[in-house]
């Protein structure tokens, strides 16, 4: 009973991991309709640039911080200068421009940063929670902090205007653009939030995987199976995907012989395909209804 | 949904350059034959060997602009393929001691399987859901070729040593230049069986599902045999790209097959420009010699270097290298327009 808990609660902490990469996804796909292949990448970088400034000397909470103005910027540049103008080329022009970004952004880090796998400090440090076996000061403050994370966003989408208004672009853009908001610089900012919430993952899970330009391949893939599994029109869904997703992963890890490290990112394929083809719109989605 | 997202869900997925068809006529092709057949005399044997790299990598973009320019369908996955493809020709050449030759049709049976396999699930996801699965199947591919399981036949993270092979009946090439020979012509015989396929019945059943999938069903095509069978064929011939490859390199291990080739893949597809078979070769020569030039400035570069070519084929001619050739076209139909009609229509 006790490794039961223990892998739920080391799942939930990964899973919120997810929820925040699955979150930065799905934040993108309302905005613009298409998946960012690169948020794993642009996560990564974000967390490279945390770690260049701990390693300046700047106290850690600080860092973190000033990474996510920086990526949030960053998220902004790149969709102004990059993205804006593919709005209206077909899906395949977009998915050339994100592989591109994919394969900038993960050679730039290796050049600036070289491949040597490097440990990233934990703020919160390593030892168990409050006394109890079950879960590492990590694991929790992990978790404390992206429902913090989570918490804001909620507030800011529910009750400022600025919230409100980008989710009338995302979900009405003409309507929206009828009662006078900006839908263009909306989606830019959802760019700009959706860099940001990635870094927080990056930041979080890198103590855990290693800081090295590769470190999110397995991060993202995990996310992509949350946001799909949560319904990629739902982020609500996404966060929900994504600790179920965790929890999944523990559990199968644990219990199901011969599938520990090895098979890992096969599980996650094959969950994604199977909730694509069960159940397309995720558990909280809307279907889409297609014309001819 | 907003308005704007539904119609451009109706759209077609892929702009294939409104109709405008540019094939190589029977006098370029001829020239370009003969060139590439003189190419093993005037060069060394690592150019040999790159050229015989740029073809393989050809075949296998040509595969996925079957599957993109004809069927309308994405993959992200076709390292899988081609990993696959590979796999299979060097178990069969290591451990069965088979002819090199003799392995490729299997490879491309083999993978024809999985892709039609694959192409099941995969039919009822279309767009940017049908990219996301095979993203998802490429970044699993190296840790499915790592299993212990099937570590007595792939060796495991160390991957298995291929024997490069002899010229037949005491040809006097090199090695090299008989490997360039041998997939020189397999590209040719792939080359014109993809052709006739397109311009067959079934090519343009696919190119009508690309179009309209819906009004394609209503004219009643098989939607669901075409798409898997575009997936099937593609895979097939990616896995014996694969197998080539995996004559050519002499060795195969689980990191060479990571998502970087199957970007590479696809970033070749859309610097050829998707839907024109001839622009395969160019963006296979892109996708080889464009990172070792970037490698040769600074290590780690290269990924950064074709991004930002990709960037600016993207902004410049989102129709790749079928742009230019178009724009050429026109050019040469200006110089001879009394001429009548042009060689190269």
């Amino acid at each position: 009973m006790e490794l039961l808990s223990n892998q739920i609660l080391a799942g939930i902490a990964t899973g919120a991991i997810y929820a925040c990469m699955a979150l930065a996804l799905v934040m993108i796909y309302q905005a613009i309709g298409h998946l960012n292949f690169a948020q794993g990448e642009m996560a990564m970088f974000s967390t490279f640039m945390a770690w260049q400034m701990i390693q300046w000397g700047m106290p850690y909470w600080a860092a973190f911080v000033l990474t996510l103005m920086l990526s949030f910027i960053g998220g902004i540049v790149i969709e102004r200068l990059l993205f804006r103008p593919l709005a209206k080329a077909p899906i395949l022009t977009n998915l050339a421009g994100f592989l591109a970004l994919f394969a900038i952004v993960s050679s730039v880090a290796g050049l600036i940063w070289d491949f040597t796998i490097k440990p990233f400090p934990s703020p919160f440090g390593a030892s168990p929670f409050l006394g109890s076996q079950l879960i590492s000061t990590h694991q929790a403050g992990m978790i404390g902090v992206i429902l913090l994370v989570l918490a804001i966003l909620f507030f800011f989408f529910r009750f400022t205007r600025i919230g409100l208004a980008m989710r009338a672009a995302a979900i009405q853009p003409e309507s929206a653009r009828l009662v006078g908001i900006n839908t263009s610089w909306m989606i830019a900012l959802g760019w700009g939030m959706a860099a940001a919430v990635g870094a927080v993952a990056g930041m979080l899970i890198a103590p855990v995987v290693f800081l090295e330009p590769n470190m999110m391949g397995g991060v993202l893939i995990y996310g992509f199976a949350a946001a799909v599994l949560g319904g990629l029109s739902s982020p609500l869904g996404a966060v929900v995907g994504g600790f179920l997703v965790g929890i999944f992963e523990n559990l199968v890890g644990t219990y199901i012989p011969g599938a520990g490290n090895e098979l890992k990112l096969p599980l996650a394929l094959a969950l994604i395909v199977i909730v694509l083809v069960v159940k397309p719109s995720g558990l909280f989605g809307h279907t889409v209804v297609r014309q001819v | 949904m907003s308005a704007n997202r539904e119609s451009a869900a109706g759209a077609p997925a892929v702009d294939t350059g409104s109709g405008q068809a540019v094939t190589l006529g029977t006098a370029t092709s001829i020239v370009i034959l003969l060139l590439l057949l003189a190419v093993p005399l005037f060069f060394k044997n690592f150019i040999i060997f790159q050229l015989t790299t740029v073809l393989i990598y050809g075949i296998a973009v040509l595969a996925l602009n079957i599957l993109t320019g004809g069927s309308g369908q994405f993959s992200l996955g076709h390292s899988a393929f081609y990993a696959l493809g590979a796999y299979t020709s060097a178990i069969l050449i290591e451990h069965a001691g088979m002819n090199y030759a003799l392995t490729l049709p299997i490879s491309g049976v083999v993978c024809f399987a999985m892709g039609f396999l694959f192409g099941l699930p995969a039919l009822r996801l279309s767009g940017v859901y049908l990219a996301l699965a095979t993203f998802a199947l490429a970044v699993a591919t190296p840790q499915l070729l790592k299993l212990g399981v099937l570590e007595p036949w792939t060796g495991g993270v160390q991957g298995l040593t291929v024997d490069k092979p002899d010229a037949p009946f005491g040809l006097p090439v090199s090695q090299d230049a008989w490997l360039y020979y041998f997939t020189l012509v397999v590209a040719i015989a792939i080359y014109i069986a993809s052709v006739n396929l397109l311009s067959s019945r079934s090519g343009r059943a696919m190119m009508a599902i690309r179009d309209n999938e819906i009004a394609a069903s209503a004219m009643g095509i098989n939607v669901a045999l075409y798409k898997t069978l575009a997936f099937g064929i593609s895979a097939g011939i990616t896995g014996i790209a694969g197998g080539l490859g995996a004559i050519a390199v002499q060795y195969v291990a689980p990191d060479s097959f990571t998502i970087q080739l199957a970007i590479a893949l696809f970033l070749g597809m859309v610097v050829g420009g998707v839907g024109w078979l001839p622009g395969s070769i160019v963006g296979a020569a892109f996708i080889v010699f464009i990172p070792n030039v970037a490698e040769s400035v600074s290590k780690g570069l290269s990924g950064a270097v074709s991004g930002i070519l990709l960037f600016v084929v993207i902004f410049l001619a989102p129709n790749g290298a079928r742009q230019v050739a178009l724009a050429f076209q026109a050019m040469i139909g200006g110089f001879k327009k009394n001429h009548g009609g042009s060689n190269v229509c």
